[in-house]
């Protein structure tokens, strides 16, 4: 995959220093510490007071965006966070104060330079429909004067970011489905590599299926190109879900908190962001953990030719009525007390499939979900790529097991 | 040659349509060219109204207004006016007046009509990505507008190859002469090839335009081949 | 320029203008009382054909057809045609062919105006009343014709200014009316009688419309929508929409 910096925008007139592109590690969340240095974009005491309002739509907003992270403006209608949005890339004109990117005033440069310089998204993704997709992606680059060449290859090259079939570049947009348009929306804007992408409720008008995995895809977008995103959204999952940084803004477009999605659960700043957060705080702090991250306990085990005492002796420890059975690491279920009155050896006795099993990746949410729709009290880690609902496959390597314990651990620790 | 109106005076006499062949023609020719040059003018002077009332909303209800006023005043008064000046006069001034002014309502009300059509989305994407006003009216606003701008030309088209027979009056009416020919002489003949040629002509530039529209909008032909084959999914 | 207005002041100071078979109130009442007959004639022929297709929504194709034609047929042509068969048959010169004319061209815009008025009553008006146990006739009366009214007001409208328009023509096969002034000072020395009689027939014409745009904010004071002319348009089968006038 080519490495997009080396296309950097020569041709957009902002002062931009665009860092070397470091691959980062799985998982989401922010680059490294030293992603960048000073804030790509910058909120300055940013006002807008529309003729007549008794209220300013937005009051003095200040905010940092630091380069390379994705920050999440979330709210109630009427907090003005569509408003901020559109006076970055100056849709709307602040009444005062000022939008600082990369350290230069956005009205230090005339409009139409500075929107060729910044990717927009929208909900309804404002595909033009009389070009072809190929076209519709090529717009800025087109504009900007690149070559034919150079503009083919971008648009091939996004195609394949943005997981879209070959054979959709030369169809006009009424032919693709609503998850297709957004992804050439945002091919689209990221077409001149922006430094900054701006999206405004981007997947509101797609199904909740549709939804989840544009936004997977978005993150992992996201892990490879470490665009500076500023995103707009009535959603709070989604926010938890995708932002390296949540600005909660309150009507009149008042900042009640800042901060990661971890800080804003654990502890809001006061009563309107805890509403708006929703009465399931905890739970949803565990979406942003992984069963890896928790420290698992080895559990009740014993190898499949152990004598029965053994087994006893290791129930009567753990202060379970059940042990996991193993041979080497690969689990093969688990045996109750009362299955080993009737044998001489575990090895004699039938082990049980478990009803709940995770993997190191899972969610802490998704755990506690496993755990209590299956009734037991405890979910058993297995390393295996397929476990799921149906249970682990025969060979799968044991890790550990989980409680409900251990998830409050995690919510609370 | 003046045939008396008899009861055995047949609708259509043949002779007389072979015979004439060159002035049938001469009216053809001289119909389309007054129709041509009304249209192109009057699409000239609507295409400015509409982008000063899409510009400027407030003065759209006045333009309308006025283009209104044209077209409800009859076309023979119009002439009446007309004729009294001396700078129109008898002639192809004359009927160029009436005939651009009865096209200017309806291609206005249709431009607009397009430009208001243009979804909303596509011009927000459009000024956001950096597009000054006048390339974006150019190049997203002004397509888009098309079909909507094409049914008017449509009608303004059809309404005016009708108006151009009664242009005829003051000298300058293409098939309309071949009409006014035979009511002045009560000889059916010319009436019914003037009306049928004129029809004729309506209905051809009407399916030209169809035409037209057809070739230059690929993208809604695509919107009615749109969804993918039934039976193949489509991917989110 | 000036000649001619001196002209017409001079004409219409003159008793001429004002009395006996070609002064303008005499020509301005045969003018009014054919297009009058006309309008009510074509009414009573298209409203009712109107209303029963929109009911029963079919007849699309019929609409566009219809109002293409009479588009596509000049006027002018419509009155040249008709002199012969009138002459023909006994009928004769002037009224017959001129109200035979009027009443074909004034039969489309009304037809499809209210075809398309009571076609395009909204689904769910129709639901509710049918829910509240009205059938057939009680229901167009009641619901689709008072809310289709706005559409049949604007066909009303467009076709009487086409009427006014096509009685001027009238004076071509000697129905007597203010055309009359207009056609005979085209070759006439004195210009002044010709616009007298055009800028009757404009003022006439703009007063007819006028009225029937004041009628239509009586009748029909909750139509949101401003301005004069409604936009109609009939869409057929084909997808073509054709905005009426």
């Amino acid at each position: 995959m080519t490495d997009h910096r080396a296309s950097a925008p020569a041709d957009v007139t902002l002062p931009v220093d665009v860092p070397p592109v470091d691959e980062a590690g799985p998982g989401p969340g922010p680059p490294p510490e030293d992603g960048g240095g000073e804030a790509a974009l910058r909120l300055d005491r940013l006002t807008k007071v529309y003729p007549g309002a008794p209220r300013p739509a937005v009051d003095a907003l200040d905010l940092a965006v630091p380069r390379g992270e994705l920050v999440a403006l979330v709210g109630p209608s009427g907090c003005g966070k569509t408003t901020t949005l559109k006076m970055i890339n100056r849709l709307v004109e602040p009444t005062s104060g000022t939008v600082w990117l990369d350290g230069v005033d956005v009205r230090s440069l005339p409009v139409h330079e500075l929107r060729r310089g910044i990717g927009y998204v929208i909900q309804q993704a404002g595909l033009f429909p009389h070009r072809k997709v190929r076209d519709n992606i090529a717009t800025v680059p087109r504009m900007l004067g690149w070559p034919r060449r150079r503009i083919d290859d971008r648009v091939h090259e996004l195609a394949e970011l943005l997981d879209l079939d070959p054979d959709l570049l030369d169809r006009y947009p009424a032919a693709l489905s609503g998850g297709q348009q957004q992804r050439v929306g945002v091919a689209r804007a990221l077409a001149a590599d922006p430094p900054v992408l701006l999206m405004d409720e981007p997947y509101s008008a797609v199904d909740p299926i549709v939804r989840a995995r544009l936004q997977d895809e978005l993150m992992a977008l996201q892990r490879r190109v470490h665009k500076t995103i500023v995103l707009v959204t009535h959603d709070i999952d989604e926010a938890i879900k995708l932002a390296d940084r949540i600005a909660v803004l309150n009507v009149g477009g008042v900042l009640e908190q800042v901060g990661s999605p971890e800080d804003l659960l654990r502890e809001p700043a006061n009563d309107f962001v805890a509403d708006f957060l929703g009465d399931d705080r905890g739970i949803k702090r565990l979406s942003l953990l992984r069963v890896g991250s928790a420290a698992l306990r080895r559990g009740p085990v014993v190898e499949a030719g152990a004598p029965v005492e053994e087994a006893r002796q290791v129930m009567a420890r753990e202060g379970t009525d059940w042990v996991a059975v193993c041979e080497g690491d690969r689990l093969r279920g688990w045996v109750g007390a009362d299955d080993l009155d009737r044998v001489s050896s575990v090895a004699a006795a039938e082990p049980r499939p478990f009803a709940a099993v995770v993997r190191a990746d899972t969610t802490l949410r998704s755990a506690l979900d496993v755990i209590v729709t299956s009734r037991s009290r405890v979910a058993v880690v297995v390393d295996d790529p397929h476990a799921g609902a149906a249970g682990a496959s025969p060979d799968a390597r044991y890790l550990g097991v989980l409680t409900l314990d251990d998830l409050a651990e995690g919510v609370t620790g | 040659m003046t045939a008396p109106l008899t009861a055995a005076e047949p609708l259509v006499r043949w002779d007389w349509v072979r015979d004439h062949t060159d002035d049938i023609t001469a009216a053809f020719w001289e119909h389309l060219h007054l129709t041509a040059v009304a249209v192109a003018v009057g699409f000239a002077i609507s295409l400015v109204l509409a982008l000063v009332a899409v510009r400027w909303r407030w003065t759209y209800e006045p333009l309308a207004g006025i283009c209104s006023v044209l077209y409800a005043i009859p076309s023979l008064a119009l002439f009446g006016v007309l004729v009294a000046i001396p700078f129109f006069g008898l002639g192809f001034r004359t009927a160029m007046v009436a005939l651009v002014s009865y096209t200017l309502l309806i291609l206005l009300r249709n431009i607009v009509a397009g430009f208001d059509g243009v979804p909303a989305a596509a011009r927000e994407a459009a000024d956001a990505m950096g597009y000054e006003r006048w390339r974006r009216v150019l190049q997203v606003d002004l397509p888009l507008a098309v079909p909507a701008i094409v049914a008017g030309l449509r009608i303004a088209t059809v309404t005016t190859v009708g108006l151009v027979t009664v242009t005829a009056l003051v000298g300058k009416g293409g098939f309309g002469d071949l009409i006014n020919d035979g009511l002045s002489r009560d000889f059916p003949t010319p009436i019914v090839v003037g009306t049928v040629l004129s029809v004729a002509l309506a209905v051809a530039l009407d399916v030209a335009f169809v035409a037209l529209e057809w070739l230059i909008t690929p993208w809604a032909r695509a919107a009615r081949r749109a969804r993918a084959p039934a039976g193949a999914e489509v991917a989110p | 320029m000036s000649g001619v207005l001196r002209d017409m002041w001079d004409y219409l100071q003159s008793p001429d203008a004002w009395s006996g078979r070609n002064g303008l109130p005499a020509l301005a009442w045969a003018h009014l009382r054919v297009s009058v007959v006309a309008l009510l004639v074509a009414a009573a022929v298209a409203v009712p054909a109107g209303v029963v297709l929109g009911h029963v929504k079919r007849g699309a194709l019929v609409a566009v057809s219809v109002v293409n034609i009479g588009r596509a047929v000049p006027s002018f042509a419509v009155l040249a045609l008709l002199l012969p068969f009138s002459l023909r048959y006994g009928f004769g010169l002037g009224f017959w062919p001129t109200i035979v004319a009027l009443v074909l061209l004034a039969i489309p815009p009304i037809f499809t105006n209210t075809y398309t008025g009571v076609r395009d009553v909204p689904a769910d008006a129709v639901e509710a009343a049918q829910g509240m146990g009205m059938r057939g006739g009680e229901l167009v009366r009641r619901v689709e014709l008072p809310v289709a009214l706005p559409l049949v007001l604007t066909g009303l409208r467009v076709s009487a200014v086409q009427v006014v328009a096509t009685a001027t023509l009238g004076a071509l096969v000697g129905y007597r009316n203010l055309g009359t002034l207009i056609v005979t000072g085209f070759t006439s020395p004195d210009k002044g009688r010709m616009l007298a009689g055009a800028v009757a027939v404009a003022l006439m014409a703009l007063a007819i419309d006028a009225l029937f745009a004041l009628a239509a904010r009586v009748l029909v004071p909750w139509r949101r929508k401003p301005g004069r002319w409604a936009d109609v348009t009939v869409t057929g089968r084909d997808g073509a929409a054709t905005a009426v006038p």
